[in-house]
């Protein structure tokens, strides 16, 4: 098999670096919204696994977090909860949706954009650092033996990261099924059944190890 | 590579967390590594370089650890620059300026070759922070590590250190929210714990009951502990206090072990303040322990039944993670580092007062299978976030974005 068609295992690290920017008020942080770097937009929704946190994914993102538990806005709390990164074709555009729902909510709500929060909202942005483990994949059934032992970097990589890099918005591992098609469209539909953002990054190599596992034992059958 | 010591960690965190830490060094094993501090023994960083540095040797990587000494007047200068960099005012002279620059000098000259010898040096804390005056012309990274929470700086102190710490290549913070405007890239990095040493190892159950016997304690009463140097920020009288006060509804025992540190001075001092406060109570123990008497720190926190570490400025407060490693739950001040540890109803309790410690005591002892629930989750909460090996990614993970360039996302080529 050509050296393209293998699958290429990952595997990374975040690197999180302060902007020193911050927010009290919901009219700042919008203010900053505006104006920082784009990579704190991928910090905030996407690298927030990566990261020593206590939450179970309660919330998909940051601003959701912080509406909820500093400025105790429920209201934008959910609205900003339902934002999905991946539906977004850069990151430019998942700012302006952020900045639409949180004009939205400023103009419905007279004295909200000045409440002081709890605490500050730290805008952070990260570096990714990706690094080929140098193992290859030829075949589907290789991945019931080797996720398990993905490393969370990995699984982050694969399975939440790719959906940023692939051109349908899917993970690694879907994306490389598509070359067999239509041979593994069943676990195709399978691995598109784990919705990464109720999961913890253990709990989403549990469910793919199970996955794959079940779907090979079964085809050997 | 020494193959032992990582099968040690993997045995408690796992092959994954391992084999990453292998790739991530291997791309970094021609780097020189140099930590310089400027205590051996005693405290967080002292602790986590003890661990670090022959984790980062069995990686692969070649590290020294530096120790800068000086005399007394110096630390007395330093524990005040701490201090007011944690929000406390001092004064500070141009004579304690004086006294701190020329001990960093006559430090620079023992150290200047291995300076300049390292590729990425690690400076923790204000201490040795001034050593990097003396080497205008280096091309090697110099990174300052901050374990202190700097969100409310007594200005006149940050302005001087800010002046500082302003040529180093980048800083680290425990926490975004310790962070102040400098000109450079300010990594976030949480401290951690090791959970090999003697501090945090499993011990034999006599080993954990006998400290009963040995510090006069009531084998039958719930014990509350909280372990910290006597340093007014940890608030010891507050935690007496709060003992007091619980033990007006239920029997229990209260046990301040606390020490020093070589660099801080002003243990002795609040150590006296806290045993005029217990005013000779039998239930309220007082320990001074050697800064080496980790074994004992480690048998008190699996016998305490409640954690406090009622603090009310904190770097990160290590104490809390090893608490939780213990599978206890903590009542903790809800400040620095203890926040993003201790989460209400999960792991612990915030509290900010000695009236909310003392009924969150309560409450705790007084529902035993939520203290042992919540204890099962702070402990799996510390595995994946704050042990060693996490802390030895981000470091190399900071490391290899340093010689990658500064790009949002850097791509390491397998290397065979």
């Amino acid at each position: 098999m050509e050296e393209a068609n293998l699958f290429h295992v990952k595997d990374c690290a975040l690197v999180s670096i302060s902007t020193g920017i911050k927010a009290y008020i919901l009219a700042e942080l919008l203010e900053h919204l505006k104006e920082v770097e784009v990579g704190c937009l991928y910090y905030h929704f996407w690298a927030r696994q990566l990261r020593p946190s206590f939450d179970h994914p309660e919330f998909h993102n940051d601003f959701a977090a912080w509406a909820h538990r500093d400025l105790h806005d429920w209201v934008l709390a959910e609205r900003l909860n339902l934002i999905a990164p991946h539906e977004f074709q850069n990151l430019e555009e998942l700012r302006e949706e952020l900045i639409n729902v949180l004009e939205e909510r400023i103009d419905e709500s007279g004295d909200l954009p000045w409440r002081k929060a709890e605490k500050p909202f730290y805008f952070v942005k990260s570096q990714i650092v990706v690094l080929d483990t140098g193992r290859r994949l030829s075949h589907p059934k290789e991945l019931k033996d080797v996720v398990p032992g993905f490393s969370q970097g990995s699984i982050f990589y694969h399975f939440i990261d790719a959906r940023r890099r692939t051109p349908d918005r899917i993970d690694d591992f879907r994306a490389w099924l598509m070359a067999f098609a239509p041979r593994y469209d069943d676990l195709a539909a399978r691995l598109a059944a784990i919705d990464p953002y109720f999961l913890t990054l253990t709990e989403i190599r549990q469910q793919l190890s199970a996955v794959f596992e079940d779907y090979f034992e079964e085809e050997g059958a | 590579m020494n193959h032992d010591l990582l099968g040690r960690y993997e045995a408690v965190v796992g092959s994954d967390v391992i084999d990453q830490l292998k790739q991530l060094a291997h791309h970094l094993k021609e780097a020189r590594v140099l930590h310089v501090n400027s205590t051996r023994y005693g405290g967080g960083v002292a602790e986590i370089l003890k661990s670090m540095v022959p984790l980062m040797e069995a990686l692969g990587l070649s590290v020294r650890w530096e120790v800068i000494s000086g005399p007394e007047e110096f630390f007395k200068v330093t524990k005040s620059m701490h201090n007011a960099l944690q929000g406390f005012p001092v004064e500070f002279t141009e004579q304690n300026i004086k006294l701190y620059e020329e001990n960093n000098r006559r430090e620079f000259e023992k150290l200047e070759k291995v300076l300049s010898e390292a590729d990425f040096v690690f400076i923790h804390d204000p201490q040795p922070a001034f050593l990097i005056k003396f080497m205008p012309e280096r091309k090697n990274h110099w990174i300052w590590r901050c374990h202190i929470d700097l969100s409310r700086p007594f200005r006149p102190v940050w302005r001087y250190l800010r002046n500082i710490v302003s040529d180093y290549d980048a800083s680290i913070f425990s926490m975004p929210d310790f962070t102040q405007p400098l000109p450079h890239p300010q990594y976030i990095i949480p401290p951690s714990i090791d959970p090999l040493t003697e501090k945090n190892m499993e011990l034999p159950e006599e080993e954990v009951m006998g400290v009963f016997d040995r510090f006069g304690l009531d084998p039958k009463k719930p014990l509350v502990l909280q372990v910290s140097r006597f340093d007014r920020f940890k608030d010891p009288i507050g935690v007496v206090r709060a003992a007091l006060m619980a033990m007006k509804f239920m029997p229990l025992q209260l046990v301040y072990a606390g020490g020093g540190a070589a660099d801080d001075p002003e243990g002795e001092v609040i150590y006296h303040e806290v045993l005029a406060a217990a005013k000779d109570h039998p239930d309220i123990h007082i320990l001074y322990l050697p800064p080496e008497a980790h074994r004992t720190v480690n048998a008190l926190q699996r016998a305490a039944d409640v954690v406090l570490q009622k603090s009310t400025r904190e770097g990160f407060g290590l104490t809390v993670t090893e608490a939780m490693w213990k599978k206890k739950p903590v009542i903790g001040g809800d400040t620095g580092g203890i926040r993003i540890q201790v989460v209400n109803h999960h792991t612990g309790f915030l509290v900010h007062t000695p009236e909310g410690a003392a009924l969150r005591i309560r409450y705790l002892l007084f529902y035993h299978d939520k203290r042992l629930e919540m204890g099962l989750k702070a402990h799996r909460f510390v595995k994946e976030n704050f042990l060693i090996t996490r802390h030895l990614r981000d470091y190399l993970s900071l490391m290899l974005a340093f010689i990658s360039g500064n790009g949002e996302r850097i791509e390491v080529e397998a290397t065979g």
